[in-house]
């Protein structure tokens, strides 16, 4: 059994070292994707000892080095990182699956450099997770924007590289704009970026001036990649890139990242005892509720299908920001859930999206009508992705939804409990009538044969489904969604540690 | 009042000058588009501060710091031991040495120590043309040095700078008056000295004698005349190379006019709307 | 008289003796293999001395010149400060000299590389010479030796483009009226303290507190900041660095401003010290605003740049902003940002122009349009612009996120709190500028005729070798400050304590 600390570290050098290994076999695609497959396989062993050690009270350590005196590039796992990195290297395994059939299915050129990108992208996202101090998070995050704006810009064309421009612009105006400032403003009150149980501005700061919620208010806007609003249009607007890429924006590492950043932040930089005395968070905590409820209108007006769900990814993200901005035990319990529950359901909505262009080349949702006859199986897998999302039981989705809920009712607000409720019913409306259209519409007047991709459709009798490898990977998340229904009371217990954490 | 004030004015007329040669020089550099006549009016402003420098170097009655008769290393000329170096105590260097001792620093503000001790030199600088400012900062040449480090003074002009390590602000706080007296008044001064007080009225006069009594020449202040040297090569320098300049130009372009090589600068970068641009001004 | 004793001495004897040699060499490889071999000597000469100074006690090293004592004779004081910025131009002179030959050879009249050579070492020796001497008038002598070379190197980018003349010219006419000016502030500095020796000066200056002093210290600050071009007095500068030869830029861009900024610290703290009441004006009414003003006017003007090198130049003025803004802070915190900004900015800025370099080697050409498609035709060229790129920006794990770490951190410490949003504001900006730059290099493709359809051959091993050792130092030391950050701070420390915060 490899030591928890070693395994933390390797979780990190591993993927950079599959990206070599990728570059090296760039000209045999098979032993490239078998690279990718095993460095994916390997990290999610590697994630999986980190967690189980995290589970038993552990808290591995690796110091990396110093880079300027009192900021260390450091790791310490703890029970939300380790969650964080399960789901990431978890979802990647998926992901690479998936690229693989999406990519070949469609020919695209520069796959090489794709998968390169993910391997990096991912790496940033797993030092993310176990980062032990706001300075080694910022670098992490950093690289993970640079990291994935080839993905993004992938096909090279106008439109790709708008969309590149608004991902890169948003992303590093507000991280070094925002971010970086936040930090050093902290560093330079705390003497310490370190993430501490308990927050380390406590004590240090005057709570009765506006530093709190000036402070606050930075790193809620400077981690871009939370997309709260104002700060989300890379969000929409990096969805000019492959399929794939959507999903691991979305679902696997970039957003959740982001929130991610924001939740640890709340409670190991501010603390929630801190947040709930000055009341600071109390405006950006409205700020995420009506982010909430804007993107999902939004949402509803949108016909591209994948316009449609990156709204809705903006609209769900605002529910961790809500969580930690509730500043209460349960909030927090139900923004570190929620993580895990949308990582699951937006990757089952994005893959299936992405079979839906490979197998038909199909983007809008007003074309969609009658498909699900001819795809029940990825319709299907749509259906129960949507449910999590919705937070409808018997999906995984739903115990975030409660958790808010209470977490709400303790901090008294329960007008936030009504936002909640409407933004449910609002996502109803948007996600639910797809599948609906799907298998109840009929097809349009001449729009009765499915246009195939470059790939022809798999015919499998009457069905014409997406690759196998398309298909597949949505059932595997979708039921992921479904078993996370049964297994919350072990991921409660799981991230309890935080909550007691914080207090 | 009025003539109080033209005093002042006219006193001053070395700075005047410097002044008005600074803004010629530097009005002609802007204001003319010819290259040539730009680097003229650098030169003029390079040649306003060699004036200043000069300005500041210049002690009334002194002479150009050319060493004039004696043997250097010969100790006679402008070491102490002649006439009575024991019995200066600290004002070890006489007003002989001062005259000498100017060629190693400046007079005016002390880095040299030699004055510290000499009455000869510093008091000379009464005479001379600065205003308050200069006789508070010659003061402070009195507090420069501790004079018995001076001790082997009188060896080759070589050796003398190893002997005045920067051991600043130790001595005595005397104005510069006081330490005149002091200086003109110490014992081992001898009868010199004597004719020097008596004559402080007009001092430099009194110095003068003093100084002639031992070496027959005041030197000015030779630090500034060799740093004007330096800067009149550097000068000279920058002249060639902008005068090479100014002929490449020539060569490349067919003008040495500025606006004309505006111009076709920009015929260069922005194409032919540039041109009829240039060409529409220009008529 | 040993070897120990004689170190400080060598930086500036060794380029100036040998360089009139180069004269008398045959044109060709000679002159340069020569040059070279005399920068590397330079630079084993610093680099011990700075390791020499850094273990000493006292801190620094003091050589009479020709046995003459100060503050008579000429004193050479060397201490961290100026050790740290004499290994910087020795060390970017060791890795511009090799690099120079096939662009030299390319941009510059066979007949002439003798002199080129020459002249480059001579200006070396300037730049040494400004750095290291103790003695106010020798600083305009050496200042005058490096700037006398420097109008002869730039003019020589004549046989490519004739406005490297009038550029020439033009920095001949500013350049010297910067230098008469600080000579007459020297002259009355002189006048008011009768020395010249800047330790001396100091001792004598204290206390001191009138018309002639003041008007001493306004001619120097004048005079350095027309040559360290001080936004507004950098109009030269960008159609030197334009113009020049690419390997003068190169050398240029990232010594001779350093130097300037150095002389300036020297100046306002070791001569002046914060006694001076005239100070604490200068810093809140021109250092900190003419800073502010510079990094935003002059980096706004270098995104619309077509021409990379002259925008690369303005960016140049606008970092100088950073370096006045550190230093006008008086604080350790500041000076020591000051001075890492300009070890790091040095090795930034001399990566960028060699990458242009490369190109226009290839190209023909430092237009924006020559840089389409480089990542394809010039893959090392381009990553390298990339690296230096992002470092410039400010990205963690290069050198620029240490410099704006160390300023923010500055600012924040000293209370400015505007100003540190103002430092990452205009990062943004530099962050528009690469990003133009690193967009048409990645995403465009390249032309396929016309003037700038190039094969795709990278650039000759002899020129990627010394860029990428520069893209190299600018990851090694984002990641170890030790030599920079630690050695930073405590020539810091040693310069404010003489500058009067000790006591």
């Amino acid at each position: 059994m490899i030591q928890p600390f070693v395994a933390m570290g390797l979780a990190v050098g591993l993927p950079l070292l599959g990206c070599i290994a990728i570059w090296l076999l760039d000209k045999s695609p098979n032993l490239r994707e078998a690279a990718t497959l095993l460095t994916a396989g390997a990290l999610l062993i590697l994630t999986i000892i980190v967690f189980i050690a995290v589970g038993t009270g552990a808290r591995p350590q690796l110091f990396a080095f110093q880079v300027i005196a009192g900021l260390p590039i450091a790791f310490r796992a703890e029970p939300l990182g380790a969650m964080f990195g399960v789901i990431a290297s978890g979802l990647w395994l998926v992901n690479s699956l998936y690229s693989i059939g999406y990519m070949r299915g469609h020919n695209e050129k520069n796959q090489t450099r794709f998968f390169m990108s993910f391997a990096v992208a991912i790496s940033a996202a797993i030092g993310v997770a176990y980062a032990s101090n706001l300075f080694t998070l910022f670098i992490f995050y950093e690289v993970l924007t640079l990291s994935t704006f080839p993905l993004v810009t992938h096909y090279g064309d106008e439109k790709a590289r708008n969309g590149g421009r608004i991902y890169l612009g948003v992303l590093m105006a507000t991280s070094i704009g925002l971010l970086l400032p936040a930090i050093v403003w902290t560093y330079a009150i705390a003497d310490t970026t370190e993430f501490t149980v308990g927050g380390v501005l406590a004590g240090n700061v005057d709570t009765a001036g506006p530093i709190v919620p000036v402070l606050l208010g930075l790193y809620a806007f400077g981690i871009g990649k939370a997309a709260l609003m104002p700060v989300h249009p890379w969000l929409p607007n990096a969805m000019v890139a492959p399929t794939p890429v959507s999903a691991f924006l979305h679902a696997v590492a970039v957003v959740k990242a982001g929130v991610f950043s924001v939740l640890k932040i709340v409670v190991y930089i501010f603390g929630i005892d801190l947040l709930r005395d000055t009341g600071a968070s109390v405006p950006f905590m409205w700020i995420a509720a009506g982010s909430i409820l804007l993107a999902s209108l939004i949402a509803m007006n949108k016909d591209n299908l994948k316009a449609r769900l990156a709204y809705s990814t903006v609209s769900q993200l605002s529910y961790v920001t809500l969580g930690a901005m509730l500043a209460t035990s349960m909030g927090v319990m139900g923004g570190a859930s929620q993580i895990a529950a949308h990582a699951l359901g937006k990757m089952t909505l994005f893959m299936c999206a992405g079979a839906i262009y490979v197998a038909h080349h199909k983007t809008l949702v007003s074309e969609l009508n009658g498909l699900g006859r001819v795809m029940p199986w990825t319709f299907g897998a749509f259906f129960l992705g949507a449910m999590s999302i919705i937070g409808l039981p018997p999906m995984g989705g739903s115990w975030p939804k409660f958790f808010l809920m209470l977490g709400a009712a303790d901090a008294g607000q329960i007008a936030i409990i009504a936002v909640l409720m409407i933004s449910s019913i609002l996502n109803v409306i948007y996600l639910l009538s797809i599948p609906v259209r799907a298998f109840y519409m009929n097809p349009a007047e001449g729009d009765a044969k499915p246009q195939g991709a470059r790939g022809a459709p798999i015919q499998w009798g009457h069905l014409k489904e997406a690759p196998l490898l398309c298909v597949v990977p949505p059932l595997m998340t979708a039921s992921g969604a479904l078993v996370l229904f049964f297994a919350a009371d072990p991921l409660y217990q799981y991230l309890a540690p935080i909550i007691a954490e914080a207090g | 009042m009025m003539e109080t004030w033209i005093d002042f004015v006219v006193a001053r007329y070395n700075y005047w000058i410097v002044i008005v040669l600074m803004m010629l020089g530097l009005y002609t550099v802007f204001a003319r588009g010819n290259l040539v006549k730009k680097i003229v009016g650098l030169n003029i402003f390079q040649t306003s501060v060699f004036i200043f420098y000069i300005t500041m170097g210049k002690i009334a009655g002194g002479t150009a710091p050319i060493y004039i008769g004696g043997e250097l290393d010969h100790g006679g000329g402008h070491g102490g031991d002649d006439h009575g170096e024991g019995g200066h105590g600290a004002g070890h260097g006489d007003a002989g040495h001062g005259a000498v001792g100017n060629d190693n620093g400046g007079h005016d503000a002390g880095a040299d120590a030699h004055e510290a001790s000499s009455a000869g030199a510093d008091h000379a600088k009464i005479e001379n043309t600065f205003d308050a400012n200069d006789l508070k900062s010659a003061t402070n040449a009195f507090e420069a040095h501790d004079a018995e480090d001076l001790k082997a003074a009188a060896g080759s002009l070589h050796n003398a700078p190893d002997n005045l390590p920067a051991d600043i602000g130790k001595s005595a706080n005397t104005t510069l008056a006081d330490a005149a007296k002091e200086a003109l008044k110490t014992p081992g001064f001898k009868p010199e000295g004597e004719a020097a007080v008596h004559g402080g009225a007009n001092g430099a006069e009194a110095v003068a004698e003093a100084a002639a009594y031992h070496s027959e020449v005041i030197y000015t202040n030779p630090l500034p005349h060799v740093l004007i040297l330096t800067a009149i090569v550097v000068g000279v320098a920058g002249t060639a190379v902008g005068l090479a300049l100014a002929v490449r130009i020539r060569e490349a372009y067919g003008t040495i006019e500025e606006d004309e090589l505006e111009a076709m600068d920009n015929v260069a970068e922005f194409g032919d709307k540039a041109a009829e641009a240039a060409g529409s001004a220009g008529a | 008289m040993n070897f120990a004793e004689q170190l400080p001495v060598l930086p500036i004897i060794t380029p100036l003796l040998l360089a009139p040699i180069t004269l008398l060499l045959p044109k060709g490889r000679a002159p340069h293999l020569y040059a070279t071999f005399v920068s590397w000597l330079t630079f084993a000469a610093c680099a011990y001395l700075l390791a020499a100074v850094a273990q000493s006690e006292a801190g620094f090293f003091s050589y009479h010149l020709g046995a003459w004592a100060p503050p008579l004779g000429i004193e050479y004081r060397v201490d961290i400060a100026n050790a740290l910025i004499l290994l910087l131009i020795s060390g970017i002179a060791a890795v511009v000299f090799p690099f120079a030959y096939r662009s030299v050879q390319l941009e510059i009249d066979e007949r002439q590389s003798p002199y080129f050579y020459g002249a480059m070492l001579v200006c070396l020796t300037g730049l040494l010479g400004v750095t290291i001497t103790g003695d106010a008038f020798n600083v305009f002598v050496f200042l005058e030796i490096s700037s006398l070379a420097t109008y002869a190197l730039v003019a020589m980018g004549a046989r490519r483009d004739r406005r490297a003349l009038t550029a020439a010219f033009n920095y001949l006419i500013m350049g010297t009226i910067g230098a008469t000016f600080f000579v007459i502030g020297v002259g009355l500095l002189y006048q008011a303290t009768g020395t010249l020796n800047m330790a001396d000066l100091h001792d004598r200056l204290t206390g001191q507190s009138n018309r002639v002093v003041d008007a001493g210290f306004a001619f120097i600050l004048v005079g350095i900041g027309l040559k360290l071009a001080m936004f507004p007095m950098h109009l030269w500068l960008p159609g030197a660095y334009a113009y020049a030869p690419s390997a003068v830029s190169a050398f240029l861009a990232a010594t001779a401003t350093k130097m300037a900024v150095y002389v300036l610290i020297r100046f306002i703290y070791t001569v002046f010290g914060f006694d001076f009441e005239f100070l604490g004006a200068a810093f809140v009414w021109v250092l900190l605003p003419l800073g502010l003003a510079g990094m935003f006017v002059a980096s706004i003007v270098a995104v619309f740049q077509e021409d990379v090198k002259r925008m690369l130049a303005y960016s140049s003025v606008g970092q100088i902003g950073y370096m006045l803004l550190g230093l006008s802070f008086g604080t350790v915190e500041g000076v020591a940002a000051s001075l890492v900004h300009m070890f790091n900015h040095g090795l930034m800025k001399g990566a960028l122009f060699m990458a242009v370099a490369c190109v226009v080697l290839r190209a023909g050409s430092h237009s924006i349009k020559a840089f389409a498609g480089l990542s394809r035709r010039m893959p090392f060229t381009a990553w390298a612009f990339i690296l230096s790129g992002l470092s410039l920006i400010g990205v963690p794990l290069t050198v620029g996120f240490v410099s704006k770490w160390y300023l923010l951190q500055a600012a924040f410490e000293a209370g400015y709190w505007h100003v540190g949003f103002l430092i990452v504001l205009s990062s943004l900006i530099a962050l528009l500028y690469i990003g133009r730059i690193v967009e048409v290099m990645v995403l465009r493709d390249p032309p396929e005729d016309g003037q700038y359809a190039i094969p795709n051959k990278d650039a000759p091993l002899e020129m990627l070798i010394p860029m990428w050792v520069l893209v190299a130092a600018n990851i090694y030391f984002g990641l170890n400050t030790e030599l920079t950050g630690g050695l930073a701070t405590r020539a810091a420390e040693a310069l404010t304590f003489t500058a009067g915060m000790g006591q």
